[in-house]
């Protein structure tokens, strides 16, 4: 299946080249829309939509339902994110969102682009955090609070993650090295779409996106 | 080697099993003991499988295996235990029932022998204060599967002694793992982490956000998990989810360990998990894991 890029100001899924961009085509079948605009630039694209085999929509912390009408579509159109931690850089892991009408052949088509490009793909509902972030965010605030609370220290509780499960990192060690900051991020936005306490941010974290963003504002002024 | 020495593991299910290879791969006498004798033929035989597969897979020399079997006896009887330095339980999660084991210890073992619950939810204090030798126990949680995981969460209890707790700690070195002291506190650190982590992804397929296969995907491939979280609950067992739940729910109220509805529904239709052949995936055998 061949697929157009059509890149709308920088992607966090795809801060560099990727191959997924080198076996993309000019006038290639499939659509697929990068960057933190690409929701406006897949509006601004209506025309082309609909005789498209598949339109894929790069999302970040909201819903594909705020793109399309989530009752009844377009069947062809899925939203997706290559999962990133912070400043990591971005995993081999794409969430390919579908929705409950979504067209098996458009799914099929828009996960063989991924995997020809050597990118793995899980396939999720239409749902806040998709798979990883609507896991972990609570896992990372809890650990988060238990180091306020003192019941162990940052090492001795990675040190058990690590391993008790056999985790490459531990959690705190992880936010660290990631940037508190951007978990403060997630997990607020989650927080606020789910309503629920597991994903309102641990003080450390909203200390640390204050902290970030008064050193962002020194540093502009 | 540690030939002089003798450790008894109370229960032959998955932790009971995992942790009497890990007794008699370091060299212990190693006594196993459960209620009936066809669970205890199992382990013997899963126990046996596993060293196999370590000797064909080079790491035991040849011949290891049936050296280290030779120091494994399955017993439905406590008194078999009386000699033991080290006695872990590694029953299921009920507080009723620990102490009745313990009761039933103290009253054969040697006075010196010191006691260890695996428990991984219910207090050390309270296990151990209905032992009869409080001071003589310990709390020591090994993870799942124990036979492949190094760490043990050390937990004294308020009336365990210090000598007490460095002499299982010296023990715990001994079988070759990697202790590490925890307080006495509900999950200890795993735990605490892991059951509502557990319960969140289970709630996650009830919600059907994503099957459990793209899940597991997902985790193993952008977070490096060696397991995804439902092959490691399909490990740990349904039923065994729920108990730790309930444990864990009930002292802490944490409205992320209460269980799943899920679970229940699972147990219901027995799909327990590797155990029964299905949980959230299907299985074709219920070999040990690893080697």
């Amino acid at each position: 299946m061949s697929y157009q890029i059509i890149q709308a100001a920088e992607s966090r899924s795809f801060p560099e080249t990727h191959a997924f961009f080198t076996q993309a085509s000019k006038d290639g079948a499939g659509l697929v829309f990068i960057g933190h605009e690409a929701a406006a630039a897949f509006e601004e694209s209506m025309d082309q939509i609909a005789n498209a085999p598949f339109v894929a929509i790069e999302l970040g912390n909201e819903c594909l339902g705020v793109h399309i009408d989530q009752d009844a579509g377009p069947d062809n159109v899925l939203g997706f994110a290559r999962f990133r931690l912070g400043d990591d850089a971005p995993t081999n892991l794409v969430e390919l969102v579908r929705m409950p009408f979504t067209s098996e052949p458009a799914l099929a088509a828009a996960r063989a682009c991924f995997e020809a490009a050597g990118l793995v793909v899980s396939v999720c509902g239409d749902f806040p955090g998709r798979i990883l972030n609507r896991l972990i965010r609570p896992y990372y605030n809890a650990a988060l609070r238990r180091l306020d609370e003192g019941l162990a220290s940052a090492n001795d509780m990675d040190l058990t993650l690590r391993l008790g499960l056999g985790y490459p990192d531990g959690p705190i060690a992880l936010l660290n090295r990631t940037g508190l900051h951007h978990h403060f991020e997630v997990t607020q936005e989650l927080y606020e779409q789910l309503g629920q306490e597991a994903y309102a941010p641990a003080r450390r974290a909203r200390n640390a996106w204050i902290k970030h963003n008064l050193e962002n504002d020194d540093a502009a002024t | 080697m540690n030939h002089n020495k003798t450790i008894g593991i109370v229960g032959c299910g998955t932790m009971g099993t995992g942790i009497a290879i890990v007794a008699a791969r370091a060299g212990f006498k190693t006594r196993i003991y459960d209620l009936r004798a066809q669970p205890l033929e199992n382990a013997r035989k899963q126990a046996a499988a596993f060293l196999k597969k370590s000797v064909e897979r080079g790491k035991l020399p040849e011949g290891e295996d049936v050296l280290i079997m030779s120091q494994f006896l399955t017993t439905t009887e406590l008194k078999d235990f009386a000699d033991c330095d080290l006695v872990i339980e590694a029953v299921f999660e009920d507080l009723k029932v620990k102490h009745s084991i313990f009761k039933q210890l103290n009253a054969v073992c040697h006075e010196k022998t010191i006691f260890a619950s695996n428990t991984s939810t219910i207090s050390i204090t309270e296990i151990a204060g209905g032992s009869g030798r409080a001071d003589r126990f310990v709390g020591m949680h090994f993870c799942l599967p124990a036979q492949l995981m190094k760490l043990v969460e050390m937990s004294p209890g308020m009336n365990t002694s210090e000598e007490t707790f460095a002499q299982a700690w010296k023990l715990c070195e001994d079988l070759g793992q990697r202790p590490v002291r925890t307080r006495d506190t509900p999950g200890f650190i795993l735990n605490y982490f892991l059951i509502p982590f557990h319960n969140d992804v289970i709630n996650m397929v009830d919600q059907g956000v994503a099957t459990p296969a793209d899940i597991d995907l997902a985790v193993k491939t952008a977070l490096g998990y060696p397991l995804g979280p439902l092959e490691l609950l399909d490990m740990v067992g349904m039923d065994t989810q729920l108990l730790l739940c309930e444990a864990m729910h009930g002292l802490t109220h944490e409205p992320r360990a209460a269980c799943p509805p899920l679970v229940k529904r699972m147990i219901g239709a027995g799909r327990l998990g590797r155990k029964s052949g299905q949980g959230f995936h299907t299985y074709d055998s219920n070999k040990i894991f690893g080697a």
